[in-house]
């Protein structure tokens, strides 16, 4: 990577670091609005999945990273959206007795 | 004595060199930790009875102070690596200083807040919601005093490699970073879960 590529990074690196300080204001700002829980996690989620993914992408460059890191990140969602819908399931199960 | 092979040169399998491969496999490692952790929690929650609101019970703005604190940490950390990456050493040592300095600024505001838990008799024992809370940010705290040791490792007598091995000692910093940034990424998470929730 060239002195000039970074310095083209740091840019990318301090608009990250703005948006997210403006995530962090419009999710406390939403917290305080009283919503329906439902809505309030919804929101509250999509948030930090976006705050999440500018981190990651970014900071972490995975934007940019080779495809093994990929495959194993793949394969970690995988078990993490199975270890997620654990207690979905769990609850579906208990409301339908 | 034989080298500690691929440090800076890429494996031809992988195309990353080691370290690079093995921070990711163990930060997979830490995603399934915490992600077990946050299952229980979910389940903990929508199984009670009664669940109070974070926002009622804990300090909203201190954590909020406390998320725009790791947040820096995070582009002081990357600016850290940029700088070595240009062959500025003595920038690198003022952004890991305020890294590190950052990282002590949350655990101070961290240390308040429990302070405050415990003055009103709130342990972990105390209910479900608290059990919880003190897990979560107890283990998220561990990890943000590993990171700062490593970081303080690489500030004082760890940076010596930069005189021997600059590629080498640029990607440790670079792991470094790879841990610390997902540190504030669970942080991410954990905040609105636990205290605008």
């Amino acid at each position: 990577m060239s002195v000039n590529n970074v310095k083209s990074h740091i840019k990318v690196y301090i608009s990250i670091f703005v948006a997210l300080m403006v995530l962090t204001v419009l999710t406390v700002f939403v917290s305080y609005l009283e919503l329906s829980i439902g809505y309030a996690v919804t929101i509250a989620m999509i948030v930090a999945v976006i705050k999440g993914s500018l981190v990651a992408n970014y900071f972490m460059h995975l934007i940019s990273e080779k495809k093994v890191i990929y495959w194993v990140l793949i394969l970690t969602l995988v078990f993490f959206v199975i270890l997620m819908l654990l207690p979905i399931l769990s609850t579906l199960d208990q409301v339908s007795r | 004595m034989m080298e500690i092979p691929y440090t800076s040169k890429p494996h031809s399998e992988t195309g990353l060199y080691n370290a690079k491969f093995g921070i990711w496999l163990f930060i997979a490692s830490e995603v399934m930790l915490f992600g077990a952790l946050f299952t229980a929690y979910i389940l903990l929650r929508v199984g009670a009875s009664e669940w109070p609101k974070g926002a009622e019970i804990l300090n909203v703005p201190l954590a909020t102070i406390n998320t725009v604190v790791l947040i820096s940490s995070s582009i002081t950390m990357v600016m850290s690596w940029a700088s070595l990456k240009m062959n500025e050493f003595s920038k690198y040592k003022v952004y890991m200083l305020l890294t590190f300095l950052l990282g002590v600024v949350f655990l101070v505001i961290k240390f308040f807040e429990y302070n405050a838990k415990f003055h009103h008799g709130y342990f972990p024992s105390t209910n479900m919601f608290f059990a919880t809370y003190f897990t979560l940010t107890g283990l998220h705290g561990l990890h943000v005093i590993g990171g700062m040791i490593v970081n303080f490792y690489f500030l004082t007598i760890g940076s010596k490699m930069w005189n021997t091995d600059k590629e080498r000692f640029t990607n440790r910093i670079e792991i470094a970073g790879l841990y610390w940034h997902f540190v504030d990424l669970v942080w991410i998470f954990l905040f609105p879960a636990l205290y605008l929730l």
